[in-house]
């Protein structure tokens, strides 16, 4: 009989936190700065500099920790990690090895197979690295140490995944319950979110994990699941010819969809952890982490719980805008200003999610002001312009957050609301048109269309539809 | 001397610290290495029953900075000690990944 194998998938989730400096200087994290303006003598590991932590990656670290369920370690302290590249100046990068901030927790995830429980083994606190980039002219690389000293945290989960699909549902997991908390935003194609797969295999029935191998550069939900399938495929492939797995890193070329072992760096994986004697220890005590757990937000289950409660609005529209906690937000400011959820729903599942698609963004990236929003939803409901005119202003709105009204005042976009005008511009339509006219007396019903089409031609879009169907029909 | 150190980890030594020792260099390692840990195995003679691990000589704890950004640009004085430069970065020799 042929062998039955099953994947075992552990993560490791480096997340970028969302503090305006550094972990242990005061060095700005904006992103775009040009090469280097965001140095100075402690994130370029400069002898005799001091790291001092910055108290808010830590308070995001715990909140992290509590939003999944972790024990938080009261008494914590930082570790040096050795090794030479020169990404890291220090020679060291400065992580939590021995006492990580926290421990033994868990996140639900939702899957076609039911629900299942992800155990977290740890999260740490650590600093990011700098940035090289090969120059194409001389054999050299040039480095860039903006990112240096940029806070991360890494979430390492428990080998409890099976699949692809239940992978990606505990990323999805993370990745809203983070961005909720506010403590990043988690955007895997620019890298505040990184996803390394340590996966293995082994014959259906054992208990016993087999080798595993770590795969890195997963830069979308879709290399994971490609590198996935990919690497579950090489190791069968290996394991069926009688060879055995080499524990070792390997990189993915999503282009390509094959994964290569990376170069060893002098295959010296001996990082030689030690206390930083630089930084002291942090101890924790039960106000500190009380007042983390009260400024917990509303996450997104008991947000959906809510949702159903106070708004007449299908389900569907519930879970796509509280899968993201800024179209959330904007959800609520906006049904807070005018009243309408049903309508601002619509527009959010509507032309919103069309936009987001064609201009390649994520919720998050959305700018327009609730305030703008609800004006917009004002002048369709008090039919000051018409639905085409409005998904016109919408758009408008959606790239340049332009102030709806102004934009409509400035633009002569209202309706033409006096029937005098609009009458007797049907009048002049009817008689320039005998052919459809005589059509439609003949019984045509479809002929009035292009009549309808001729009036808000002539009226520049300005004019209510239905009224000009009504008017049609009454006048002929 | 108790503690004698082979060839081979001195040798794995140099390549962690990327060094690159001659013979000479590489036998006064071995006994400077030797020695360290000798004097090292003293604290091993002490009664350490119910003393917990220390993890920082200083009896000091939870220094946190406010996030605040408090640096400018210091891209002139970061590179001023840079052996070679270019475009506003650090020249080093070429790295690949992978
Ligand atoms: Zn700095």
């Amino acid at each position: 009989m042929e062998k039955q194998y099953e994947t075992v998938i552990g993560l490791e989730v480096h997340v970028e936190l969302a503090t305006k400096t550094k972990i242990f200087c005061g060095c700005s994290t904006a992103f775009g700065g040009a090469p280097n303006t965001h140095t100075c003598p402690v994130c370029t590991g400069m002898p005799g500099t001091l790291p001092v932590l910055n108290g808010q990656v830590l308070e995001y670290a715990v909140a992290v920790g509590l939003a999944t369920n972790c024990s938080i370690t009261r008494y914590c302290k930082f570790d040096r990690k050795n090794y030479f590249y020169p990404d890291n100046p220090q020679n060291y990068q400065i992580s939590q090895l021995y006492l990580p901030i926290c421990r033994n927790g868990h996140v639900d995830i939702e899957t076609e197979g039911g629900v299942k429980s992800i155990g977290i083994h740890e999260i740490h606190m650590e600093e990011d690295a700098g940035k090289l980039i090969h120059d194409e002219w001389e054999d050299v690389s040039l480095v860039d140490y903006n990112r240096s000293g940029v806070p991360l945290i890494e979430i390492v989960s428990e080998p409890d995944m099976r699949n692809a699909q239940e992978v990606i549902a505990y990323l999805e997991k993370l990745r809203m319950t983070i961005q909720y908390l506010g403590a990043s935003d988690c955007k895997l194609n620019e890298g505040s979110m990184r996803a390394d797969v340590n996966l293995s295999v082994r014959e259906v029935g054992s208990t016993e994990l087999g080798t595993r191998t770590e795969m890195k550069n997963l830069n979308s939900f879709r290399a994971i699941t490609r590198a996935i399938t990919g690497e579950r495929e090489r190791q069968i492939e290996l394991l069926e010819r009688g060879e055995s797995v080499v524990q070792e890193t390997r990189r993915w070329d999503d282009a390509r969809e094959v994964s290569y072992a990376m170069r060893s760096k002098e295959d010296a994986q001996d990082y030689r952890y030690f206390p930083d004697p630089d930084l002291v220890p942090i101890q924790l005590d039960d106000a500190f982490i009380e007042r983390v757990r009260a400024g917990q937000p509303e996450f997104r289950e008991e947000k959906m719980e809510r949702y159903r409660r106070e708004f007449d609005i299908p389900d569907y529209d519930t879970r796509i805008i509280t899968g993201s906690k800024h179209m959330a937000d904007l959800f609520e400011a906006t049904v807070e200003l005018c009243h309408q959820p049903k309508k601002v729903s619509n527009w959010l599942m509507g032309e919103t999610l069309r936009l987001l698609k064609e201009r390649e963004m994520d919720p998050e990236d959305i700018r327009f002001t609730p305030a703008h929003f609800a004006k917009l939803i004002d002048l369709t409901e008090r039919k000051v312009i018409n639905t085409t005119v409005a998904k016109e202003v919408f758009e408008e709105m959606f790239d340049r957050d332009v102030d709806p009204e102004g934009y409509v005042e400035d633009k002569g976009l209202k309706m033409v609301g006096d029937g005098n005008a609009l009458r007797k511009t049907v009048e002049e339509v009817i008689a320039a048109n005998p052919q459809s006219v005589a059509d439609y007396r003949g019984g045509k019903e479809k002929a009035i269309g292009f009549l309808v089409g001729q009036t808000m031609k002539a009226m520049k879009g300005k004019a209510d539809p239905a009224s000009v169907n009504q008017l049609l029909k009454e006048l002929l | 001397m108790a503690h004698v150190i082979d060839d081979e980890t001195i040798e794995y030594v140099g390549i962690l610290a990327k060094l690159e020792l001659s013979e000479e260099e590489r036998e006064q390692a071995k006994k400077d290495m030797g020695s360290m840990l000798d004097y090292i195995d003293k604290l091993g003679e002490l009664d350490t029953t119910d003393i917990e691990p220390m993890s920082h000589v200083f009896p000091v704890q939870n220094v946190f900075r406010e996030d605040v950004v408090t640096s400018g640009d210091m891209r002139e004085q970061m590179l001023a000690n840079a052996p070679q430069e270019k475009d506003g970065m650090f020249v080093v020799p070429k790295t690949f990944e992978g």
